[in-house]
């Protein structure tokens, strides 16, 4: 594996390979010495275009574990909002000595460009609105590790599908996994071409497994995707009466960073049934593998 | 002419192994604070196996642990990206215990500088101790065994082909020209 750049290069075998080095990656961090030698003094670059908390974050820290040298660059205060194109950037880094690059961006096929640019591996940390392959991965170490398995769950993602990396990432990530996934959210935001779709959450949260909930990504809401908030909310929100109406042994997921109120109840989110914080957690050692898968070996 | 000289049997190896798990017994006077730890792959059935004679000849349970140095390798960057395998820490811990490395062939020695980093990150052992199926010679660092079953003397060239029961289906130690 040279890049990671989108969930859908990975077969289960490679897929299933990443959540197994998770699991050894997760001993280590339960450990008082949460540190590998094993990347010493390899570079990697996290290069964010776009605001970013807890996917910078967790790369630095699996980076970190594992011995890495990390570079912060992002795009607000850098040459970048001077106006430099991504390309001039990527020589810069490569000039650097980057082994390798953990990219946001906000154009779709960003990190795709970059690969052909820099001699380095490169990670897609999510580009616009097309991919974010390390979230579903974590989701799909979270529900392994949940559930005990992946194959033959029926998984629902629900909301905001037109405009999530993280539901298109999942979509292709599970069903590799031998997952059912149905979308579910309002017409205007349910892109049909990803496969199954609803539109009637009450319906479909009866016989799901995982549900995993998007946010409702206000930042893109230009045009009117639906007519308010509380409407969104009564008809895709997850409430307590719906956590109750879903399987005994269903759980809750939420990518983060979420809209409490909107998309999810507090009582939702801070229910035993909810993995938001296993799925931070498990994010680290997720990355911790693609990081050794990309730069373990002989370049 | 390519060969293949069978230098332990089957029989060869349970007297080996016998004779380790005694020589433990006597080193640490009783093995009372020892613990086990396996080298993947081969030094983990081994070291089950000295747990299991121990417990025959003194009715002691000794914890054991597996450990999968590959992360603490310094040749990952000559190969390909390896898979990772298994680290089990003994129940107990190994704070304040005496461990003894438990592998299958002593080589260069960077396996077992390896596992002496990967310990120190688990925690400070109050001595370790290693015991290997076979030395074959040729260290590239200053590390000995204080176990060993048996010295073979080899060229650089050939090979020393260990398997065991759990994994290959048979007990045997070969030494092979090389492929």
């Amino acid at each position: 594996m040279k890049h990671l750049l989108s969930a859908g290069d990975l077969d289960a075998p490679a897929a299933t390979e990443i959540l197994d080095i998770a699991a050894e990656m997760a001993a280590v961090s339960g450990r008082e010495i949460k540190k590998l030698p094993t990347l010493r003094g390899r570079t990697v670059v996290n290069l964010f275009y776009e605001d970013s908390t807890r996917t910078r974050i967790s790369f630095e820290a699996a980076a970190k574990r594992l011995s890495a040298d990390v570079i912060n660059f992002s795009a607000k205060g850098s040459s970048v909002a001077k106006g430099e194109s991504l390309k001039d950037t990527a020589w810069t880094l490569q000039a650097m000595g980057a082994d390798a690059v953990v990219i946001r961006h906000p154009a779709s096929g960003a990190p795709h460009r970059l690969a052909n640019w820099v001699a380095g591996s490169v990670l897609n940390a999510g580009d616009g609105t097309h991919e974010h392959p390390t979230q579903a991965l974590l989701d799909a170490y979270t529900i392994r590790a949940r559930m005990g398995r992946i194959d033959g769950l029926h998984v629902a993602i629900v909301g905001d599908v037109l405009h999530s990396r993280v539901a298109r990432s999942n979509c292709l990530l599970l069903r590799t996994l031998g997952a059912k996934v149905t979308l579910v959210g309002p017409p205007t935001l349910v892109p049909v071409e990803l496969g199954e779709v609803s539109y009637d959450f009450d319906e479909v949260l009866k016989d799901a497994d995982v549900v995993m909930m998007l946010r409702v990504q206000r930042e893109r809401m230009n045009d009117s995707y639906f007519p308010t908030e509380r409407e969104y909310s009564r008809r895709y929100g997850l409430d307590g009466a719906r956590l109750r109406r879903m399987p005994g042994h269903a759980i809750v997921m939420h990518p983060g960073p979420m809209n409490r109120g909107m998309e999810i109840t507090p009582e939702v989110a801070d229910s035993p049934r909810s993995t938001i914080v296993e799925q931070v957690t498990n994010g680290v050692s997720v990355r911790m593998a693609c990081l050794y898968l990309l730069l373990g070996g002989k370049s | 002419m390519p060969y293949s000289k069978i230098v332990l049997t089957d029989a060869d190896v349970q007297r080996v192994v016998d004779r380790i798990a005694h020589q433990i017994l006597e080193k640490t006077h009783g093995a009372q604070d020892v613990v086990l730890l396996g080298i993947a792959t081969r030094g983990v059935p081994l070291s089950r196996r000295l747990a299991e004679r121990i417990r025959t000849f003194e009715n002691l349970s000794l914890p054991v642990g597996t450990l999968d140095i590959t992360l603490y390798r310094d040749d990952l960057r000559q190969k390909a990206v390896r898979a990772v395998g298994r680290t089990e820490e003994p129940a107990g811990g190994i704070d304040q215990r005496r461990v003894v490395l438990v592998d299958d062939v002593l080589f260069s020695g960077r396996t077992i500088r390896a596992a002496l980093d990967a310990l120190s990150d688990l925690g400070r052992p109050s001595a370790v101790q290693l015991a290997v199926l076979v030395d074959r010679g040729h260290r590239q660092l200053p590390i000995r065994a204080d176990y060993v079953g048996k010295n073979i003397p080899t060229a650089l060239s050939e090979q020393v082909k260990v398997r065991l029961a759990e994994i290959d289906g048979v007990d045997e130690v070969r030494l092979e020209s090389a492929a």
